[in-house]
């Protein structure tokens, strides 16, 4: 089957980053990308340059992507200077060609932050995110023996923001796209959600100050409240929630039994 | 091979009940001195590994992606069933069981499925404790929508995004226990083999993905949950890197597959656009609550959809089945769409898409009640086709989605080969032939949460507490078949890629194994597919090396392994040569076109034996026995 004929392909400049493994150097290598249909997804571009390069006896670009479909959070390009690309809201695998026109130069980097050290090429290694979930973006309920799930009503439009906090996908365009590499709207978003619902209040102060803790552990910035992480984020995940995370900290900080 | 179900002797609804209070348990205490592996981090293995931890087992989980949050039952968007009959509709813990098994038609176990039925509603009060944010009404409680085969609203849901907001519910749980150092979680890990000695499994060989290094585990359980085999077809609905290595390997040691040719393909996804296409993107079933399947009544009509007047329109599902309408079954939905496009009535580009279309409830609803319940799958679709499906009608096809078949099990979800247990899409116990929409969600739950921690522990109290290890030669060797095994597709160094052979092997399977499939074809199929994995075997060329992250190298394994499972789903397709649910024999159809089983004949799993390289595969069957139920005509009419 191919495309309707109307339809033009595209010829780009490719700057991508290449990089054998954590302990070495890295550098940008031009490659030529041609026939590009404006209907192929940017990771799509990628699988057929890919093919291109093994053909040719080259080793392929390493990246990381699973569900193409925006939900699973692996893809995590850095495309020319922006997170996830040139549009809002939407992730890697959802970016199509015709975002981009013949003739155009792409840059493609990994996520830039200390706290995601390269893997290779394209991958990055994004288990602090892991360890600050670890330390406490839970309920702490066991298997069985919970209340009949109608005996916790919650109003609608909490549930709405809560829900529009959990939408998080945790791929990590927020730190990359902040000047400080800061990780405050991923934490937020999980804080927020918790700290909002019922469930959650039992370990409410609990829990933010060991989230927070362990993400001053990591590699992570400070946040000076630019937005950026917000822009970019493709869930739309907004600033308001990190408002509510420093709200829930200084409220468990003056409280707190751990000081 | 005898194949012993296992399900408990009784009345169908006490059967789970007194099985529970028969079975024999392990003490708090000695919980801890058994381990227990977890291979897959999705909705049951993430479920599995934290219920089993909380219980005092010391576990260690394994996953191939950077994150267990990332499994791909994160990507299932609609639902999950459960006979809570909140919404006052009839709906009962009985009618749920019938309508999975009617479903299903009549190819799974009663027993099993009237216990999926029966701990339901048990999973929806521990996700909502866990805090996921699922859909409410204003007074505060919990909003029910339907879904395809079911006359009553029993899914519960969280906007398009129910499969995340569970499966990061069963990740919270899981990391809690990695907090707490109950869990040892492994992930960029791939399992390669299991390792079974004495007759029972041992543990699993692993690949570090980012170094390469080759590992064993040693452990008194292995559970597999590590997803279906949809992939094969190469496009699919499934992640990129969902694969069968895990149960495939699991397969060749001893573990029978059963029912293979059961794949299950959903009416509405994205229609493929080009041959670049790497996936194909799934549109939920809740949208068929509201949105109108139709096609032009005439052959050949290119006109903007909008132009055509309703009386020139089709609305076949409407006009088939009144009763269910638009929310038949999955397969009866594929197969009606598959028909108008071969009868010349497909519509856009290609000829292989049908109209989905919301202009009716746009009006009834207005525009703010279909961004609520709907918004991000129209945002999906309008980013992927660049078309408004708010002013023109979606355009969908059926793609592979869901795979029925897996890892045979007995009632306690153990595969024939003792200690090692599969939970989940990999295996093939609940769902007979054909899986209801928000059903997978129910069953993969069920099994981590509610199923496995019981029946996990009258296998291990039988076992003794002697501790284990990676000592055993079984172990060295499965690691020096693996690292030959590399080195032999490394060394290949032929012309074509991995891709290219995946690619071939989906076109293969999805013309002759896929909506339809009739005895020339699969004939035809099985011909072809050998001459592919040869050719595979000679030409195929995998760059880089083995100690390194290397994903053509992890790619070409899984390749390798769908070569040869995609020919037992076509030994399985040709025996059996009735239609049931999704397997739908072109020789064996009522005059309306509707599948026609053969109960006479077919009323059995097909499980596959192992018989060594080169060799075909034995057909063992086990009897379904249907006490409760009466079989009939699967009607949706």
């Amino acid at each position: 089957m191919s495309a309707p004929l109307q339809q033009k392909t595209m010829n780009l400049k490719l700057k991508i980053w290449r990089q054998k493994n954590s302990s070495l150097p890295g550098k940008l290598v031009d490659y030529d990308a041609r026939d590009v249909s404006p209907d192929m997804s940017f990771l799509e571009m990628f699988d057929v340059l890919n093919e291109r390069l093994i053909r040719e006896g080259e080793e392929p670009i390493a990246f990381d992507h699973d569900c193409r479909e925006g939900i699973c959070g692996m893809c995590s390009m850095y495309i020319n200077g922006r997170a996830h690309g040139p549009l809002g809201g939407v992730t890697t695998c959802q970016l199509h060609m015709r975002s981009f026109k013949d003739g155009d130069t792409i840059v493609v980097e990994p996520w830039r932050a200390k706290a995601f050290p390269v893997v290779k090429d394209l991958v990055v290694d994004r288990g602090a995110f892991d360890r600050i979930m670890h330390a406490g973006g839970f309920v702490s309920v066991k298997t069985g023996g919970v209340p009949d799930a109608n005996c916790i009503p919650i109003s609608k439009p909490i549930a709405d923001i809560a829900m529009d906090a959990a939408a998080c996908i945790g791929c990590g365009a927020c730190v990359a796209a902040c000047k400080n590499a800061s990780a405050m709207l991923f934490v937020s978003a999980k804080v927020s959600q918790l700290a909002l619902l019922p469930q959650g209040q039992v370990e409410r102060k609990d829990r933010v100050e060991k989230m927070v803790a362990q993400m001053n552990a990591e590699a992570f910035g400070g946040c000076t409240n630019t937005g950026a992480c917000s822009a970019e984020c493709p869930k739309l995940i907004g600033q308001e929630h990190i408002a509510r995370l420093n709200r829930e900290y200084i409220k468990a900080k003056v409280g707190s039994h751990t000081v | 091979m005898k194949l012993e179900s296992k399900v408990p002797e009784g009345p169908l609804a006490e059967k789970w009940t007194h099985h529970k209070a028969t079975m024999k348990l392990v003490n708090p205490a000695n919980k801890r001195k058994y381990e227990i592996i977890v291979v897959g981090t999705g909705l049951a293995g993430a479920s599995a590994a934290s219920s089993l931890a909380e219980l005092g087992y010391r576990v260690k989980a394994f996953c191939i992606q950077d994150s267990p949050r990332r499994a791909h039952s994160i990507a299932a968007q609609g639902g999950i069933n459960a006979a809570k009959n909140y919404p006052n509709d009839g709906d009962s813990v009985w009618r749920l069981f019938y309508d999975t098994i009617k479903g299903g038609d009549y190819r799974a176990r009663e027993g099993n499925v009237h216990r999926l039925a029966e701990v339901s509603s048990s999973i929806i009060d521990q996700c909502v404790a866990q805090g996921v944010p699922f859909a409410r009404e204003y007074g505060g409680l919990l909003d029910n929508r339907s879904f395809g085969g079911a006359q009553v609203s029993r899914t519960f849901y969280a906007r398009g995004q129910t499969g995340q907001q569970l499966l990061l519910g069963a990740y919270s749980a899981l990391c809690r226990q990695i907090g707490l150092g109950t869990v040892k979680m492994y992930p960029r890990m791939e399992m390669l083999d299991l390792v079974v000695a004495d007759g029972a499994a041992r543990g699993i060989v692993t690949r570090d993905l980012t170094t390469g290094k080759i590992e064993s585990h040693a452990a008194h359980a292995v559970l597999l949950c590590t997803g279906g085999y949809g992939n094969v077809f190469f496009l699919s609905t499934n992640a990129q890197n969902s694969n069968a290595t895990a149960v495939w390997r699991a397969h060749k040691r001893g573990a029978l597959f059963a029912n293979p040719c059961f794949t299950q393909i959903h009416p509405t996804c994205i229609p493929v656009s080009g041959d670049h296409q790497s996936k194909l993107t799934l549109m939920s079933e809740s949208l068929r609550n509201d949105g109108r399947v139709w096609v032009p009544k005439k052959v050949g009509d290119t006109r903007n959809p909008n132009e055509i007047p309703e009386d020139e329109r089709d609305y076949y599902l409407e006009r088939k089945y009144p009763s269910f309408g638009n929310l038949v079954p999955r397969d009866v939905a594929s197969r009606n769409a598959k028909e108008e496009c071969d009868a010349g009535k497909g519509v856009g580009a290609s000829g292989k898409a049908v109209y989905l279309d919301f202009a009716e409830p746009l009006k009834r609803l207005g525009k703010n009640a279909i961004v609520e319940k709907y918004g991000n799958l129209f945002d999906m679709y309008k980013q992927i086709t660049g078309e408004n499906p708010y002013t023109v009608p979606m355009r969908i096809y059926p793609a592979i989605h869901y795979t029925m078949g897996g890892l045979w099990v007995d009632y306690n979800l153990m595969t024939t080969v003792p200690g090692c247990f599969a939970l989940g899409e990999a295996n093939f116990s609940d769902h007979g032939a054909n899986r209801l929409g928000a059903s997978a969600l129910m069953q993969g739950l069920a099994d981590g949460y509610f199923i496995i921690p019981y029946t996990i522990g009258n296998y291990l109290a039988n076992l003794g507490m002697a501790p284990v290890n990676a000592k055993h030669p079984a172990f060295a060797e499965a690691e020096k078949n693996i690292a030959e095994s590399e080195k032999q597709l490394l060394g290949i160094n032929g012309k074509q890629t991995v891709t290219h052979f995946h690619r071939e092997l989906g076109k293969i399977l999805w013309e002759y194994c896929g909506m339809a499939r009739n005895e020339t074809g699969l004939k035809k199929a099985k011909t072809l597919i050998p001459q592919l994995r040869e050719e595979f075997w000679k030409n195929v060329n995998v760059p880089g090396e083995d100690a390194d992250l290397n994903q053509s190298l992890e790619r070409a394994g899984r390749v390798a392994d769908f070569l040869e499972l995609g020919e037992l789903m076509v030994d399985d397709a040709l025996q059996r040569t009735e239609s049931c649910g999704c397997h739908f024999r072109e020789e064996s159809q009522t005059p309306e076109h509707e599948a026609l089983r053969d109960d006479d004949h077919f009323a059995h799993a097909a499980a596959w034996e192992y018989a060594g390289a080169g060799k075909p595969e034995i057909r063992n069957t086990e009897e379904l026995n249907f006490e409760f139920v009466k079989l009939s005509q699967r009607s949706y009419k």
